[in-house]
């Protein structure tokens, strides 16, 4: 088969140089911020201490966070249950207030009537009593009387209210020496009930005063409670001025308060909850179908495709059920269409491929037998019969192809994966192709095969891939020796297919892959494949779910790198073989590069260097703008990539090392090497001597050095590849 | 060396080129076109082995193989159109002992007739036994405590080839060599369906077997004796 035919590799689009990388580093991050949800994240950034804190604490949260980010129906019960408690306290506060208020004013005006009344019986009692006992002869005597007036006239005017109001008498401002303590009904506590603000104003001017206070009252008393103070400055027998206070507890309206408090309080939860309640309810109604909608439509994508939603009603949900249904429905019938389709083309193919072979068969007998007795014939007749014989070859290997191909697109291709090692395959492989190479002059080598290989493949598929991928390499290689590499690492192997010939042209990587593609039509062809080789190694590959992917570079040979994961049913995350060779162009220069720097690198007492720094010397200073392009993910790596194109600079004189745009640098490739050590340098250097050493046999000294060094390379590569894996995948 | 040769095939053109091969190589073929009338003709010829085409009008290929395998240990070898792993296995697993996929050079058509015929040539006379079982290679019979088991002339040769070597382990590829005579690696879906057969006519419980057993990943040995 040839490498001209070629098919795009699995899904991807053409030319993958182009194509961005994701950024999907910034893109996680991001999410992860909206993950992180209430909890702050930026705000923690600079502190690791804080941000292990947040980690910790945020831990148990998230499951609850995730209830929250997917649950609409908690979210709305949760939001309902806010807001009514807002609106039930704002109007708790305002009833409150407004009950609260109505009482006081009343109990104001009843307070303010009765100690109006109390003051102006004070005032008459003290004039009353001024007339009885005549006017105060002497000084002591008329003191003594006083006194004993006010604590008459405290219990007399206290005696009327029980427990609704309590009186008290205070000395005068500065008048409180002379004996005149405090008198109190009730047990009340003078001094401490009414607020010295109250009393100066009080001494201050004539009138009633008001005020509220905490009536407070002596020890074996009850409680304190809130109260109003009414109070005035009065003269008593001896004209002595002093204050005569009324005490009304509001301990009534007080009970009448938290009363109504209590009612709000039992009311408003009730409202809350019930509210919370109706939203579960109504949002149950809604979000009930909507769920059962993502259900199904998740059993649909399964493939479950007479899953239909339950309709009942008119109403907007109805309608969402139909329109669903109508979609299932119709999406099920265009499913049923195609699988019918695919059921005849397959069918058609089996019948056409029986029908076309039953007489091929015949014609190819026939032929056989006419080529068996061509030495009968006249020379004419004779070269007529040879060429129908090689052309029913030809013919016979096309509609193998054919038939093979049209069954991978009817999806009819099943894989009978079972362990394999992949050295044996190689060597059949390598055995076939062997007489092939001789009569091109040049040899087949095989690396990497000290350890076994081994992988859950379909032997017969993965055989008929290498036998295609070696005699390509062997028809374009120009005679020079082909290099089959095998590698196992994490939880891939590959084969890689190394040649030295004309290589591929820029964009060739991808298009070797289409069917019916040749590299360059006026090429002599001297295997004559159908075209379809490649394209069928590309589907064998898919079918194993591994990567089958091309690299090329003008004039410096190609390689072809099949990876397949280790067990059928894991998924590929790198391959252990880089895509481009050791020893390509690029890498030489670069490794002339390094080998140059490590020297100065010695003097300067730098033990290694980034390969970002050592790149630039590789490299014309026309290349150096696009090399600063950070080793991100290798676009070519991913599973939809088939292959990877190293194009030419037009700027650099005669396309030398590195006048290539890097920005394509495959993880596989660049950054592996980049994260060398010295010591893994030195090892190269002795395989690489000791490699030389054994090749000196070789008739094409250059090929054979060249070759010698890049199996030198491929082993320190394995040795590297096994730690180094997690570098080859990073960023896919 | 016995040559009677029965092409099963409804194409004429095929069957008829298919009568100047074998006769260019020194077989007797006879000619059935029809499904129908093929167990007819089996009966009357004899055959020392059958061509059988897998499409035919009448009753179609697979049914005519299960037919004449109910009767006779013949070799059968299958000729197919369709190398579809289900097609090829059907094939085999209604008894075929080999199979052909169109379009064949004549040369490996005669080749895979020769190594089919070629078994029945006289044995030695021979004892072997397997798990429970003891075989007389040349008697060509094979008894669980006296109890004769019927197997066909390939399976016979498969069983014999692990039990001579107990202690071998054979690769699908040895065993195709051996057995089928084959000398290139042909497919060993031959060796994996027809093993298969063989379990479940000697094995007392055909999903543990005790009397050929698989080595994962390399290929089959025999049961301990």
């Amino acid at each position: 088969m040839s490498r001209d035919s070629a098919a795009s590799a699995p899904g991807e689009p053409g030319n993958c140089q182009g194509r961005p990388v994701s950024p999907s580093g910034r893109t996680s991050r991001f999410g992860r911020l909206i993950d992180g949800g209430l909890l702050l994240q930026d705000g923690v950034q600079g502190s690791p201490v804080l941000r292990l804190f947040t980690r910790w604490v945020r831990r148990p949260l998230l499951p609850v966070m995730r209830l929250w980010r997917r649950n609409i129906q908690l979210r709305v019960v949760a939001a309902t249950l806010v807001m009514s408690l807002g609106v039930v306290l704002l109007l708790g506060f305002v009833v409150i207030g407004q009950v609260r208020n109505g009482l006081l004013d009343a109990k104001e005006k009843a307070a303010q009537i009765q100690a109006t009344g109390g003051f102006k019986a004070a005032v008459d009692n003290a004039a009353d009593s001024q007339g009885a006992g005549g006017s105060a002869t002497n000084d002591s005597v008329g003191r003594r009387n006083a006194v004993l007036w006010r604590s008459d006239l405290v219990t007399q005017l206290s005696s009327g209210g029980q427990s609704a109001f309590h009186v008290v008498a205070l000395a005068a401002g500065s008048d409180a020496g002379r004996g005149r303590g405090p008198r109190a009904s009730g047990y009340v506590d003078a001094l401490e009930s009414v607020p010295n603000e109250l009393r100066t104003q009080v001494d201050r001017a004539d009138g009633a005063y008001q005020s509220f206070s905490r009536i407070e009252y002596v020890n074996g008393g009850p409680e304190p409670v809130a109260g109003l103070v009414i109070g005035k400055r009065l003269m008593d027998i001896n004209n002595d001025p002093y204050q005569l206070y009324y005490l009304f507890p509001l301990t009534q309206e007080e009970k009448s308060l938290s009363l109504v408090k209590g009612t709000l309080a039992t009311a408003g939860l009730f409202v809350v909850v019930l509210l919370g309640a109706i939203a579960w309810l109504v949002v149950r109604q809604v979000v009930t179908p909507v769920r059962m909608a993502a259900g199904i439509a998740e059993r649909l994508s399964a493939g479950r495709l007479q899953e239909r939603m339950k309709v009942t009603g008119e109403d907007d949900i109805a309608r969402l059920g139909e329109a669903f249904n109508k979609m299932a429905q119709n999406l099920q019938l265009k499913i049923q269409q195609l699988e019918d389709l695919s059921r005849m083309q397959r069918r058609f193919v089996s019948d056409v491929s029986h029908e076309l072979r039953t007489p091929l068969t015949t014609v190819r007998m026939a032929a056989d037998v006419i080529h068996e007795a061509r030495v009968d014939f006249d020379p004419v007749t004779a070269r007529s019969a040879e060429l129908l014989a090689d052309q029913l070859d030809r013919f016979e290997s096309l509609l193998a192809d054919l038939l093979e191909i049209s069954r991978f697109d009817a999806g009819a291709a099943a894989l009978e994966a079972e362990a394999t090692d992949l050295r044996d395959v190689v060597r059949r492989v390598v055995g076939g192709a062997e007489p092939l190479a001789e009569a091109k002059g040049g040899r087949i080598r095989v690396v990497g095969d000290e350890q076994p290989v081994v992988a859950e493949a379909d032997a017969r598929r993965v055989e008929r891939v290498l036998r295609n991928l070696v005699v390509n390499a062997v028809e374009h290689g120009d005679g020079k020796d082909v290099v089959v590499r095998l590698g196992a690492a994490g939880g891939a192997v590959a084969v890689a297919v190394r040649d030295y010939g004309v290589g591929l042209k820029p964009g060739e990587a991808t298009r070797v892959f289409n069917r019916f593609w040749r590299a360059d039509p006026a090429r002599a062809r001297t295997t004559g494949g159908t075209g379809l080789g490649l394209s069928i190694a590309l589907e064998d590959a898919r079918l194993h779910g591994g990567w089958l992917q091309a690299w090329g570079e003008p004039g410096g040979g190609s390689q072809f790198r099949l990876t397949l994961p280790r067990t059928a049913d894991e998924a590929l995350r790198g391959s252990p073989i880089p895509l481009e060779p050791e020893d390509s162009r690029r890498n030489r220069g670069l490794n002339e590069a390094r080998l140059a720097d490590g020297e100065q690198g010695k003097q300067a007492t730098v033990p290694a260097q980034s390969p970002s720094e050592r790149a630039p010397v590789a490299v014309p200073p026309t290349a150096s703008s696009v090399l600063v392009a950070p080793p991100s993910a290798d676009p070519t790596a991913l599973p939809g990539s088939g292959a990877r194109v190293v194009p030419r600079q037009v700027s650099s004189p005669e396309g030398l090392a590195g006048g290539r745009a890097r920005h394509s640098d495959s993880a596989d490739g660049g950054e592996l090497r980049g994260g060398r050590s010295p010591a893994e340098e030195a090892s190269t250097g002795s395989a690489q001597k000791s490699v030389e050493a054994e090749s000196g046999t070789g008739s094409e000294a250059a090929a054979e050095v060249e070759a010698a060094e890049s199996q030198a390379r491929a082993q320190a590569q394995t040795q590297a590849q096994a730690s180094g894996e997690e570098e080859s995948t990073r960023g896919r | 060396m016995k040559g009677r040769v029965l092409v099963v095939d409804d194409d004429t053109a095929l069957a008829e080129m298919l009568g100047i091969v074998l006769r260019g190589e020194g077989f007797e073929p006879s000619f059935v076109a029809d499904g129908d009338k093929a167990l007819a003709a089996f009966r009357e010829t004899k055959p020392d082995l059958v061509l059988l085409d897998l499409m035919l009008p009448g009753r179609d290929g697979i049914e005519v193989c299960r037919l004449i395998r109910a009767e006779s240990g013949v070799p059968i070898v299958m000729l197919t159109a369709k190398s579809d792993t289900v097609d090829v296995v059907v094939g085999l697993e209604s008894g075929a002992d080999d199979y052909i996929v169109k379009p064949f050079k004549p040369k490996e058509l005669v080749a895979r007739i020769r190594a089919r015929l070629r078994r029945s040539e006289e044995p030695a006379p021979e004892q072997l036994a397997i798990g429970d079982l003891v075989i007389d290679v040349a008697g060509h019979s094979v008894k669980r405590d006296g109890q004769s088991i019927a197997l066909t002339p390939l399976e016979f040769d498969l069983l014999v080839a692990l039990a001579r070597k107990p202690w071998q382990v054979f690769t699908r590829e040895v065993l195709l060599e051996q057995v089928w005579g084959y000398r290139h690696a042909a497919d060993t879906r031959l060796v994996n369906v027809h093993v298969q057969r063989l379990r479940s006519k000697v094995e007392k419980d055909p999903e543990r077997p005790e009397i050929v057993v698989t080595v994962r990943g390399v290929g089959y040995k025999a049961g301990p004796s």
